[in-house]
């Protein structure tokens, strides 16, 4: 039990742009935009870049999965002088969460002292993440897909949430849930994409891509860039802000999920899941927490369904009862003192509504949300879960504690 | 508007064959040949007799590297599906049903295709379906699925 790691380190600084609907970035360049996220993230913690020496990446330093992060143009371009960490997650999205679990691995082997997380996201007309599976020719395992026509992610997923409604009576009602829920946290946030209220017709008038899925339950596709700084608990106390403590955090996942809807070999119960169960134990144990100890939950949503089967995987509810949990109330903020078992999901919004940079907005908002700053504040918030994926492994997960 | 819980989408189709590229390697190639001459096959572990698909170097339940390729049944049951409504290679209308089929003769191993010959509103998880043959460019041929 527990984690030699508990708290030894913490997120101290976020940074973002503006965010931007697909394509309304340009003339901005991804650098440009990597670059404001990660000087406004070490404003935030206090700290000059010149005190950045180490780097940590996911989704293999991808920056919107065609670009590349190059952590010596970064040090060209913002004045770094020297790095002693420049790592990354394998994969893709999964790893969101996890890069704050890759910092604290450089910071307690002691190779940086203040370590960025970043992600910069531009989707031009040549560059759609969307369809990024359709346009290239099929490599040979790819070859057993993409000939099906399953054509990008949300495709693929519908491919899961099929099978989760066959297994355990999941209704479209609760995709809907989700969409209406984290579009409410949405409303009030003045960066938020979709920020209008979300009525039944309007969801049930929406064009399904791949039935069961309609266009609202995929996520937004937007540009923008986000970064994180975490160093150690003991340098965080020169920090401008209250530490966000890291307080458990894994990556990985088993190979019955493996590649995952890029592979569609799943067994049940893994079939009809997101891929977090692994990750989701491994941090209950490195933190004797359960679900229901988190004050709110910034669960990876790049498609409704994903957010139901999380919940499963993490325990907010029993598997096979996602249906029934969300339908209940439990996600939304306004219904936090008045449901049982309610956790507030998405409080940002997510990527559903706010806006979609692979998964590092819910890091800021769990890191908002422990400092007592998010515009949707959970009153006394001790513990922020926020996770990273379903995708491809290794999917993530971190909890973040107020000191 | 459309209420998008009471659409009827129609027949479904298999993708169009002269739209569709594969690319194979040494592991994968056996599986093609035999597709090219309308016989389903998967990927077994010669040793340990577990399937996998797509085909890869080693077995992961034996680590065997020795395969064969097996003369299947050609059904299956369908293990999922989605609706889509548009060919992803032009955006027209066009209502196609891909399928994870369960294959019969494995122990478990699926395969992801097209399911065509109904209307897509009848498919349902658990249903039989049998192969049939869609010829792609290059001269592979494709294995797709229509009821049993
Ligand atoms: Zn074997």
């Amino acid at each position: 039990m527990g984690w030699a790691h508990q708290d030894k380190t913490a997120i101290v600084g976020i940074g973002a742009t503006d965010y931007y609907l697909r394509g309304k970035s340009w003339p901005r360049t991804i650098n440009d935009m990597a670059g404001e996220a990660i000087l406004k993230a070490c404003a935030d913690a206090g700290i000059s870049i010149k005190d950045v020496d180490g780097f940590a990446y996911y989704s293999t330093a991808g920056a919107g999965y065609l670009d590349k992060f190059d952590t010596a143009s970064l040090m060209e371009t913002l004045g770094i002088p020297h790095v002693g960490f420049s790592a990354t997650l394998t994969s893709g999205g999964g790893g969101a969460s996890g890069a704050a679990g890759l910092a604290t691995a450089g910071l307690m082997n002691e190779d940086c002292k203040y370590c960025v997380t970043v992600m910069a996201l531009q989707q031009l007309p040549q560059h759609r993440l969307g369809v990024v599976v359709g346009a290239a020719a099929p490599n040979p395992e790819n070859s057993f897909l993409q000939p099906s026509g399953l054509v990008g992610p949300g495709y693929l997923m519908s491919v899961l949430a099929r099978r989760h409604m066959h297994l355990y009576g999941t209704r479209r009602e609760a995709f809907k849930e989700i969409v209406q829920a984290t579009r409410e946290h949405a409303l009030n946030r003045p960066k938020a994409i979709r920020n209008k209220p979300l009525e039944d017709e309007e969801y049930w008038s929406q064009p399904m891509l791949a039935d069961p899925l309609c266009r609202l339950d995929f996520c937004l596709e937007t540009d923008g860039a986000v970064a994180f700084i975490t160093t150690t608990t003991e340098r965080a106390k020169d920090c401008k802000h209250p530490p966000a403590l890291i307080h458990g955090a894994a990556h990985g996942g088993t190979r019955n999920w493996g590649r995952a809807f890029a592979w569609m070999g799943m067994q049940d119960p893994d079939f009809a899941s997101s891929g977090h169960k692994f990750v989701a134990d491994r941090l209950w144990e490195q933190t004797g927490l359960t679900a229901k100890d988190m004050s709110c939950a910034q669960i990876y949503d790049h498609f409704s369904c994903m957010v139901l089967m999380q919940l499963e995987d993490y325990g907010f509810c029993e598997k096979g009862e996602g249906n029934d949990y969300v339908l209940s109330g439990a996600i939304r903020y306004a219904n936090r003192d008045t449901v049982e078992g309610a956790v507030p999901v998405n409080t940002h919004g997510g990527n559903l509504n706010e806006a979609y940079i692979i998964g590092l907005t819910h890091v800021a908002e769990a890191v908002e949300q422990i400092r007592g700053t998010a515009i949707n504040q959970i009153e006394d918030c001790e513990f922020a879960l926020s996770t990273g994926g379903p995708a491809s492994l290794p999917v993530s997960g971190l909890i973040l504690r107020r000191a | 508007m459309t209420d998008n819980r009471n659409i009827s989408y129609g027949p479904a189709n298999a993708l169009p064959g002269d739209q569709i590229a594969i690319t194979t390697n040494p592991d994968t190639e056996p599986f093609w040949e035999k597709a090219k001459a309308r016989t389903l096959t998967a990927c077994q572990c010669a040793d340990c007799g577990h399937f996998r698909m797509p085909p890869s170097p080693y077995c992961p339940e034996c680590q065997s590297s020795n395969k064969s390729w097996p003369e299947l049944p050609g059904t299956g049951t369908v293990f999922s599906f989605a609706i889509c409504t548009r060919n992803p290679k032009n955006g027209e209308d066009y209502v196609y049903v891909p399928v994870v089929v369960e294959l019969d003769g494995t122990d478990g191993a699926h395969l992801v295709s097209n399911l065509g010959g109904c209307d897509a509103d009848d498919v349902e998880i658990g249903m039989k379906v049998a192969v049939d043959w869609n010829p792609i460019k290059d001269d592979w041929v494709l294995p797709v699925f229509r009821p049993a």
